[in-house]
């Protein structure tokens, strides 16, 4: 779909030198990939004949998925590419933050709008801390007993609790309760109403006039509270990026990099290599509560449906596309992701739709295939066209097997990303410089 | 480069002010009758139905090049991972520093200034040699990782990681292998990362080094430089058990020598006792392995 | 020199399980923490007995629930028969076995319907069990009692496909990455499981479809009610315990039996001696797949009704039963799988119903924990 040369081994070997030389910068990297992937977009837009409108909401929805996929995936690269741990639980991380953030911040009993649960009523911020703790909190739950256990374990361990977490709101015992006289509940099966979206607020109201300007120049106005949220969402997607490259980029990686190598020989080195792994857990279980009060939470309404393992089977998909262990690789990994992978099936539909003439409808499978042994090939396709988002995922899981079998490293994951907080390649080479001056006469060391 | 210099820069310990304390305190410095530094009674381990040691016991004075030799399965490695807490023992006490540390883990046993180099060397083989150094040293400020994020605090870290960047680079210098410094470790040869694992190990200042066959694979002209730098280290009150089955090497260098045979230890002495005694000649001669 | 590998270097097994780790710092000692699960089943065992003298809990509750945890725990058993054999085998957990249970359930399900229904509706209606709502259960009436012929012949069909699913996937997927890590492996395996459950989806959609119509059922009068013997259940009972004596004789008795079990008791030495052969790995996909297969068909029998979900569902409890039985056991895999059944269901009398699946995974997590080699397994060898 877009013009990547890139799926299918280092990148630099493939580009001209010009090109290789910005290509060294992780920005330009991230940059330049999702220039690819934007253009594209534009270009299918205006195949389906979208106006300004339909295009800036097609790149929001591209972007806003790009952002919040990045997030999960900068995590399972923490935890995975650097740290080990085969975490498969990943949604139900994400459940903890936005159901304890919603259950903390709904309003109290009597204050609730009739036909919604209560809640403790309190500020959401307090309510956003909340959702986020108890995230980390639950991580480390998970985490310490299970530190010592070999990969495949540690992912059922992480896969039990992500259902145990899902099985708890879906309980209807805690669909409503009480508890020291304070009704709140998960909604169970049924769901909850989470929170109002801080960003629409705003411009629901002071900033309603932003609004209005916006659509005087004949653009959609509620483009505006989406194209902030998707911005709130950049800067949370640079701070989560700075976390964890600075983490990746310290004493404390380095140390967690030793682990990945050799855990043993780590222990050896007088680490207490459980307390690293443990803290770098739960740095990214907070993330993840974080990641899933700003996305699911911002759609107004969750229910344990929208946890189910498909969502952590994306995420995981993202990382091995860029290669665990590289955090500009799980960036540029989602945006291919999000944009091939995710998004494009649908794309591709609307193209076919708009571009080939169909008509009728084949609701079932064996009518499709009833049409096609009657000579008709079009029934397949109809019903295939309607089935593009399940297709999705089939897709996937076979990509998933062939690039585990062509390149199992993925982009960027045989790159170097050397762990210190300072630059020792620059240390080096000045060392190096040095040593050649003084040892005019001495042997060198080469 | 000459060698006081290195032997300076291994000397920095701004970063373990606790253990050259604990140095200082130490039996030989206080100048009273060296006490065993590490003392092993009666160890046994099996596995599954192998008796891998069946009554190891010594001692090891603090400040002293001991060596420890046996034929092959012996039980050498068994006892250096029984005593830094690879796996428990069956039975049997281990002592360091007068304090019991059987059965705790291996970082625990490292913290407490006993550290061990592997056999078959266990560098990070996806980390740089220069990383696979800067790994080692205690109680690194960036260890923490709130410092290592949180813009106030990140000059301290950066501040001793040029420090750390200094002490693994004369560590580098040293051992000659400052041209790989940014080279992965897993592309080094063999003999290559023996010295990087010894070199990893001596950037910890231990206050014991428990050395498993540490030259397997370097060259004679580096060997003798380590062992030099070895025997200057015992010399400033760092005491060695060192693994090696080049019987010169042992009785040349060590002043006590341990010999280990079928998960036993036969006899411990002076290299000129150890030699005179039959048994071991016979553990070496006699009908041992197949 | 003798070179060996220590115990530490081979492929990242439990380094030392927390059990070690608490040892170490409490000396507590194995048996303490056997003493002290024995003491909780202890006071537990008190607790159902008062239960059932003060009458809180019925003597026909609880057996209908032992009944209902025995027919759980057999399918669960059943299931975890090929997982346990490849996890050991190929060394990688199988995330995709629970979509081998789904695929093989609906094709099973489908030769059912074909049989029950031929002649009175049109076929592709009968195989996809009329998705889109061309056809019903009670058009077709299918139940073990009036259709035992199309039971009996889908439950064949169903062992079947699941053989053939898991040979193919072996055949397509992972002969070719023998030999990679475990992880990359296992990665393989959610990714298959993945294909297979939204091809499902992609043929059947997620509708959950209800498949026979209500069929005899016995009635056991006991104090404090009856409890209800239905002949699926009796069915089930008495096709789970032939298909494990299959097995049993299979492994016993035959040639490639007795080298999968040898190859299951050393497999060290096995890889030295150039086994395990692609027969023996072929034997073992085989048999797992067609004992998924019966145990898809038979938990649709049992619940009455099919989804795209019904063996990922079943998943984490099939890896509960392995784990608790030892990986690598058949026998342990089995006994194991009742056990999660019986526990999931007897812990009814404790813990409201929603939560007695999250029953099962945390017995598994406390496994994990305590004795990775499971229940019956000697020293992890
Ligand atoms: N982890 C282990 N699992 C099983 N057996 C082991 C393990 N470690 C050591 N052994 C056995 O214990 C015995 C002692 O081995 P050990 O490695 O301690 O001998 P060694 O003296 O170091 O020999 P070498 O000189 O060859 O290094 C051997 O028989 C060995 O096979
Ligand atoms: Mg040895």
């Amino acid at each position: 779909m877009s013009d990547d040369a890139t799926a299918g081994g280092p990148v630099e070997a493939r580009l001209p030198a010009w090109a290789a030389d910005y290509w060294a910068n992780d920005l330009v990297k991230i940059g330049a990939t999702l220039a690819a992937v934007y253009a594209v977009y534009l270009v299918i837009g205006a195949l389906l004949g979208y106006d300004l409108s339909g295009q800036l909401n097609s790149l929001r929805r591209l972007t806003f998925l790009i952002v919040l996929y990045s997030i999960a995936a900068l995590v399972v690269n923490l935890h995975w590419g650097y740290s080990g741990l085969f975490n498969i639980g990943v949604v139900g991380f994400m459940a903890t933050g936005v159901y304890t953030t919603t259950m903390l911040s709904r309003p109290l009993q009597g204050q609730n709008p009739t036909g919604t649960l209560p809640g403790l009523g309190l500020p959401f911020p307090v309510a956003v801390v909340g959702g986020v703790l108890a995230a980390a909190a639950v991580g480390y739950v998970a985490a310490l007993p299970s530190l010592r256990l070999r990969d495949d374990y540690f992912a059922i361990v992480t896969l039990a609790f992500a259902e145990i977490i899902r099985i708890t709101v879906k309980a209807s015992e805690l669909q409503e309760f009480t508890v020291f006289g304070v009704t709140l509940g998960t909604g169970g099966g049924r769901g909850i109403r989470t929170y109002p979206n801080p960003v629409d607020e705003f411009f629901a109201g002071p900033g309603q006039p932003v609004v209005e300007a916006v659509s005087a120049l004949g653009v959609d106005g509620s483009l505006v509270a989406g194209w902030a949220f998707v911005l709130v969402l950049v800067v949370l997607l640079a701070g989560v990026y700075l976390l964890i490259t600075r983490l990746a980029e310290s004493p404390f990686g380095r140390v967690l990099k030793a682990i990945r190598d050799d855990e043993q020989a780590t222990l050896g080195l007088a680490k207490d290599t459980a307390s690293f792994k443990i803290r770098a857990f739960i740095v990214g279980c907070a993330v993840l509560g974080l990641l899933g009060i700003v996305w699911q939470g911002s759609q107004g309404y969750v229910s344990p449906s929208l946890f189910i393992p498909q969502l952590t089977f994306f995420i995981w998909i993202a990382v091995i596309v860029g290669g665990a262990g590289s955090n500009t690789g799980s960036i540029v990994g989602t945006i291919l992701f999000v944009g091939v992978v995710y998004l494009g099936p649908d794309y591709l539909r609307r193209l076919v739709e708009e571009y080939v003439s169909l008509s009728g409808s084949v609701p079932t499978f064996p009518g499709a295939v009833g049409a096609l042994a009657g000579g008709d090939p079009q029934g397949v396709l109809l019903y295939t066209l309607d089935q593009t988002s399940t297709l999705r995922v089939v897709l996937t899981g076979v990509f998933l097997v062939w690039l585990l079998r062509t390149n199992p490293d993925g982009l960027f994951g045989d790159r170097r990303e050397i762990a210190s907080s300072i630059d020792l390649e620059d240390r080096v080479e000045r060392r190096r410089a040095r040593g050649d001056a003084d040892g005019q006469e001495g042997g060198g060391s080469e | 480069m000459t060698a006081s210099s290195d032997v300076d820069a291994t000397d920095e310990t701004e970063l373990d002010d606790a253990d050259a304390d604990e140095r200082a305190a130490d039996p030989d410095a206080t100048g009273r009758p060296a006490e065993p530094l590490l003392e092993v009674d009666s160890l046994t381990k099996s596995f599954g139905g192998i008796d891998a040691l069946n009554g190891v016991t010594f001692d090891v004075t603090a400040g002293m090049l001991t060596g420890l030799i046996g034929p092959n399965g012996a039980g050498k490695s068994t006892t250096f991972n029984v005593i830094s807490g690879v796996f428990p023992p069956d039975s049997g006490t281990v002592r360091f520093g007068g304090e019991d540390v059987t059965g705790l883990a291996p970082n625990e046993t490292a913290s407490r200034g006993l550290v061990r180099t592997f056999q078959m060397a266990r560098e990070f083989r996806n980390m740089t040699v220069l990383e696979n150094l800067m790994v080692a040293p205690k109680a690194q400020v960036g260890e923490t990782a709130w410092r290592s994020v949180l813009p106030g605090a990140r000059g301290a870290v950066s501040d001793q990681e040029e420090e750390v960047f200094e002490r693994a680079w004369s560590m580098l210098e040293f051992f000659d292998i400052d041209h790989l410094a940014l080279e992965n470790a897993g592309n080094l040869s063999g003999g290559q990362r023996k010295l990087l694992e010894l070199a990893r190990a001596l950037m910890l200042d231990p206050e014991m080094l428990l050395l498993d066959e540490p030259f397997a694979g370097v060259n004679p002209s580096l060997e003798s430089k380590l062992l030099e730098r070895i025997e200057t280290l015992r010399d400033r009150g760092q005491t060695f058990l060192l693994v090696e089955h080049d019987m010169d090497l042992i009785m040349e260098h060590c002043e006590r020598v341990i010999v280990m045979h079928q998960g036993r230890t036969l006899v411990t002495g002076t290299p000129e006792e150890v030699q005179s005694q039959e048994e071991v000649v016979e553990a070496y001669l006699g009908g041992n392995v197949a | 020199m003798i070179t060996y590998i220590p115990a530490i270097a081979q492929p990242p097994h439990v380094l030392s399980s927390v059990v070690d780790r608490v040892q170490r710092r409490t000396r507590l000692g194995k048996h303490g923490w056997a003493v002290l699960g024995v003491a909780f089943g202890v006071v537990l065992l008190l607790d159902l007995v008062r239960r059932l003298l003060s009458g809180d809990l019925t003597v026909a509750l609880l057996v209908g629930y032992l009944w209902n945890g025995l027919t759980y725990g057999l399918v669960i058993g059943l299931a975890g028969v090929g997982l346990s054999l490849t996890y050991d085998l190929l060394e990688f957990a199988n995330f995709a076995h629970g979509d081998y249970i789904t695929v093989s359930a609906f094709v099973g399900w489908g030769a059912a319907y074909l049989i029950a229904g031929f002649g009175r509706f049109d076929p592709g209606s009968l195989f996809f069990l009329g998705v889109g709502g061309t056809l019903y259960p009670g058009d077709v009436g299918v139940s073990v009692t009036t259709a035992p012929v199309a039971i009996l012949g889908g439950l064949v069909v169903a062992a079947a496909a699941g053989a053939v699913v898991a040979v193919t996937l072996d055949r397509v997927v992972y002969r070719s990455m023998r030999g990679m890590d475990a992880i990359s492996l296992l990665i393989a395996s959610i990714g298959v499981a993945f294909v297979l459950r939204y091809l499902t989806i992609y043929v059947f959609t997620q509708q959950a479809f209800g498949l026979t119509v209500s069929a005899w059922t016995y009635g056991v009068a006991l104090p404090g009610g009856t409890v209800n013997v239905s002949a699926p259940t009796l069915l089930l009972v008495a096709s789970s315990l032939a298909a494990m004596a299959g097995v049993h004789l299979l492994l016993t008795r035959t040639k490639l039996g007795k080298a999968m079990r040898a190859m299951a008791a050393n497999r060290s030495l096995a890889r030295v001696t150039g086994i395990p052969s692609e027969r023996v790995i072929l034997a073992t996909w085989l048999i797992g797949g067609a004992l998924a297969g019966l145990a898809g068909f038979m938990i649709a029998l049992l619940q009455g009704t099919i989804t795209y979900q019904i063996g990922w569902t079943l998943l984490l409890l099939v890896f509960a039963g392995v784990i608790m039985g030892g990986i690598g056991s058949v026998y342990g895999a089995i006994v194991g799988g009742v056990l999660i059944g019986l526990i999931t269901r007897v812990s009814l009398v404790w813990i409201p119903a929603s939560f007695t699946e999250a029953m099962g995974f945390l017995i598994m997590i406390l496994i994990l924990l305590t004795r990775p080699q499971g229940l019956f397994g000697g020293e992890t060898a």
